[in-house]
C-alpha cells in the first residue's frame, strides 16, 4: 500500500529510521474520512516500529501511538513543528483506548517494541510519553522494571501535546479529562447509520410486504400506501436512535441510555403522528408508539459502547431492566400493527 | 452544557487507604477525575463518574485500588451472552474513543 506519508529517513545508532510528514495529504484525509464512516475500518494500519518527526536527535521526546492510522495521523498532525520520535505499537489496527482495554496496547507490547526498535540506542534519555488513555493497558511501573524506560502519561488528546510540552510535560486537569462533546458525538453518527443499514433495510422490506395484507387478501395498493408510510416511520425510528439521541444526549432526561433512547423515540413518534404517518386506527397508532420507543431505546442503549463514560456495571444494570421491556414493547407493537391490517 | 453522568452507585471501585502512599498515579491516569490527592492520600471524590476502565488499579503499584474493569458496552454484553463468554467487543473504530 501507499506509504506516501514517509518522506525520507534519518540515520541513528540503531540504523535508518523513516521520517514521516506532519502534514496530512489528501489521500490521508480521504482515508481518515472513510475510516470514520466505517468503510474499511479494518486494515487501516501503519507498520509498527519507530518513526521520526521533524529532525529529532537523541534528546528528543518519544511518543507512543497505536498502529491504527487515524491515531497515528492525529499524533503526527498535532506535533507539526516538534522534533520527536514516535514509537508505533502493534495494536492490530485498533485505536489507543480500545486497544488498551483489550490489552494489546499494553505493558508487554510497549516493552517488546522498545527492545525491537533498539530505542535505547536511538535516544539517550529513558522516557516515553504514552497517551493517558493507554493507561488502561500499560502499567507504568511494570514497563520501568522490564525496560528501564519510565512511562509518562501525556494528555488524552493529541491536540494538547504542544501546550503540554511547553508547560514542561505537565498536563492540566482538563487535559486529563475525557468528555463527550457534541463534536465527538456527531462523529459517531455517520458510522452508526451506515452500519445499521443492514438491519434497517430488511425490516423495512418486511413491513412493506406485510403492509399489503387485509381482510380480503392482499392488495398491492396497500403495499404502496401503508408500506411507504411504514417505511418512513422506520427511518424516523432509526434517526431517533442513531442521530437525534447522540446529538441531544445531554438534554435527554435520565441517566440510562435506554431511557434517553425511549424519550428520543417518543419525540420522533410525535413527529410521525403529527405528519399523519402513524395511520388512523388506534391499534396502529399504539403499535407505532410502542415500536418507536422500544426500538429507539435499544439503538441508544447500544451507543453505550461508543460513549466515553459508561461503566460495565452500569450497563448491566440498565440492561437488566430495559431489555425485557424493549422486547415486550416491540413484540406487542408488532402484533398490534399486524392486527391493524385486518380490522 | 450539563455534564453527562452515568448511573449512580454502581461502580465496583474500591480504595484501600492503608496501602496508599499518595504517589498520585491514580489521579493522573483517571479520565474522569475520580481521585484527588489530599495530604498525601488518595481520596475518591467523584465515585459515580467512574467508568471502570481499570487504569487506576493497573497503575497503582502498591495495590491499593481494586475495580472489576470491563467495557461499558451493551453490544459487548449481548455478544458475550450469546457466546457464553465475558462481555466481548470486536468492533472499535473511532480515534481516542472507546469502542464496541
Ligand atoms: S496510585 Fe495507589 S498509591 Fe498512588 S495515590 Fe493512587 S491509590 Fe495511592
Ligand atoms: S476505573 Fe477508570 S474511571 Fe474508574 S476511577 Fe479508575 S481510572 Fe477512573
Amino acid at each position: 500500500m501507499d506509504k506516501e506519508y514517509i518522506t525520507g529517513s534519518v540515520a541513528t545508532k540503531a540504523g535508518e529510521v523513516p521520517v514521516v510528514s506532519t502534514v496530512l495529504s489528501r489521500a490521508d484525509k480521504w482515508g481518515d474520512l472513510k475510516a470514520i464512516c466505517a468503510i474499511r475500518r479494518m486494515d487501516y494500519t501503519v507498520d509498527p516500529g519507530l518513526y521520526a518527526v521533524g529532525n529529532p536527535n537523541e534528546d528528543s521526546p518519544v511518543f507512543a501511538s497505536a498502529n491504527y492510522k487515524l491515531s497515528f495521523d492525529a499524533l503526527r498532525r498535532e506535533i507539526d513543528g516538534i522534533d520527536a520520535w514516535t514509537i508505533v505499537l502493534d495494536t492490530n489496527g485498533i485505536n489507543v483506548w480500545c486497544a488498551a482495554g483489550k490489552g494489546t496496547f499494553g505493558t508487554q507490547e510497549v516493552v517488546n517494541r522498545i527492545e525491537r526498535t533498539n530505542l535505547k540506542d536511538v535516544v539517550s534519555h529513558r522516557k516515553i510519553i504514552v497517551p493517558q488513555l493507554g493507561a488502561t493497558g500499560v502499567a507504568a511501573h511494570e514497563v520501568r522494571k522490564s525496560s528501564g524506560f519510565s512511562v509518562v502519561f501525556g494528555p488524552v488528546r493529541a491536540s494538547d501535546i504542544p501546550p503540554y510540552l511547553k508547560a514542561g510535560m505537565v498536563a492540566t486537569r482538563e487535559m486529563r479529562r475525557v468528555r463527550f462533546p457534541l463534536r465527538d458525538r456527531a462523529r459517531l453518527i455517520p458510522g452508526e447509520i451506515l452500519q445499521g443499514l443492514k438491519y434497517l433495510l430488511p425490516v423495512m422490506g418486511l413491513f412493506v410486504i406485510l403492509a399489503g395484507l387485509h381482510r380480503g387478501g392482499y392488495s398491492s395498493q396497500l403495499t404502496l400506501r401503508v408500506g411507504s408510510r411504514s417505511a418512513i416511520n422506520l427511518i424516523l425510528v432509526y434517526l431517533a436512535g442513531l442521530a437525534l439521541a447522540p446529538a441531544l444526549l445531554p438534554w435527554l432526561p435520565g441517566r440510562s441510555f435506554s431511557f434517553k433512547g425511549m424519550v428520543s423515540g417518543a419525540i420522533m413518534f410525535l413527529v410521525s403522528l403529527l405528519a399523519g404517518l402513524a395511520g388512523q386506527s388506534p391499534f396502529e397508532i399504539v403499535a407505532w408508539a410502542l415500536m418507536f420507543t422500544s426500538i429507539s431505546s435499544f439503538c441508544v442503549m447500544n451507543l453505550t459502547g461508543a460513549s466515553t463514560y459508561t461503566s460495565l456495571s452500569g450497563v448491566k444494570k440498565e440492561m437488566s431492566v430495559a431489555v425485557p421491556l424493549q422486547i415486550a414493547a416491540a413484540a406487542v407493537g408488532l402484533t398490534l400493527w399486524i392486527i391493524a391490517r385486518f380490522v | 452544557m450539563s455534564e453527562l453522568k452515568y448511573l449512580k452507585g454502581v461502580t465496583t471501585l474500591k480504595l484501600n487507604e492503608d496501602k496508599c502512599t499518595g504517589c498520585g498515579m491514580c489521579e493522573i491516569v483517571c479520565p474522569h477525575a475520580v481521585f484527588e490527592i489530599t495530604n498525601g492520600q488518595a481520596e475518591i471524590t467523584d465515585r459515580d463518574a467512574c467508568m471502570e476502565c481499570g487504569a487506576c488499579a493497573l497503575n497503582c503499584e502498591f495495590g491499593a485500588i481494586e475495580v472489576e474493569s470491563g467495557v461499558g458496552c451493551a453490544e459487548a454484553v449481548i455478544v458475550g451472552a450469546v457466546r457464553g463468554t465475558d462481555p466481548t467487543c470486536d468492533c472499535c473504530g473511532e480515534p481516542e474513543k472507546p469502542c464496541c
